[in-house]
């Protein structure tokens, strides 16, 4: 069974990579590049697999989820400049997908435990565009 | 990794087949078998797959937009579907046939690094439609 649980926050950023031109930078990220930076309002939704506890009837205890998500994402991400405040970001370009990249190493360790596995992470940088990400395992291809 | 972007259209149709009696494609189709014909907001998604890159993205926006508005949003938009759309020319203008249209418009001479994943297209806010693009072999 699957179990989505969603969480927002709003952070600001600048996608560009320092080692090229400004030009260059315009050329991929387009408005993004903005030196100065802009923001969105995130919504973030993740998706655990497992079967539902025979004590419990639940995949997961909800709290402890929504505590694990304000924990690495939200408290430390909402209302900051994701390049200037939020590491590995003063190094890695955040855009959508390194976030949700970096969403699944900071909860997958802590959701992980016998029947459980994080499935996928989604992260909406507007209501028209978001990125899917199933982990490391499915980049293979 | 997939990205999904959202686009939107209005565009004009009716559901009505040759292989049926005036009365039997009434009965089929309904509302939609309106011989004046009607339109919708339609809303499609288009998801794309692939590696993140160096720019860390899976594919630049721009590109995928500017391919979209070309092949797709330029095409069908503020159109009537069964008599400007020489593909659904002969075929029923359901969204289903449409999504089909538009992953062949979309993946013929698809000219982006990664690969179409899939097509979504809702017809109102109550009914959607979804492609899945396998992958090849």
């Amino acid at each position: 069974m699957f179990l989505t649980r969603k969480a927002e926050f709003s952070a600001s950023h600048v996608c560009a990579n320092p080692a090229w031109t400004a030009e260059r930078n315009q050329a991929v990220y387009g408005n993004n590049a903005n030196p100065h930076g802009h923001g969105h309002n995130y919504v973030l939704e993740v998706t655990l697999a497992g079967d539902p506890d025979p004590n419990t009837g639940m995949v997961f205890d909800l709290r402890e989820l929504k505590e694990i998500l304000n924990r690495e994402v939200v408290d430390p991400m909402d209302h900051r400049f994701l390049n200037r405040e939020i590491p590995p970001f003063d190094r890695v370009v955040p855009t959508t997908e390194n976030l949700a990249v970096e969403i699944w190493k900071r909860i997958e360790p802590q959701i992980r435990r016998d029947g459980v596995r994080l499935h996928n992470v989604r992260l909406y940088e507007t209501a028209d565009l978001f990125v899917d990400y199933g982990g490391p395992a499915g980049e293979m291809s | 990794m997939r990205l999904t972007s959202r686009y939107r259209f209005s565009a004009s149709h009716r559901l009505d087949t040759p292989a049926l009696s005036r009365e039997e494609n009434r009965r089929l189709y309904g509302k939609c078998n309106n011989p004046h014909g009607h339109g919708h907001n339609y809303v499609l998604d288009i998801t794309v797959e692939g590696p993140i890159d160096e720019s860390g993205q899976v594919v630049n926006r721009e590109a995928l937009d500017g391919l979209v508005r070309e092949r797709v949003l330029r095409r069908l938009d503020h159109r009537d579907l069964n008599t400007e759309i020489p593909e659904l020319s002969g075929r029923v203008t359901t969204t289903e046939n449409l999504a089909g249209m538009v992953r062949e418009a979309l993946d013929t001479n698809w000219t982006l690094p990664v690969r179409l994943a899939g097509v979504r297209i809702a017809e109102t806010a109550r009914n959607s439609f979804e492609l899945e693009v396998p992958r090849e072999q």
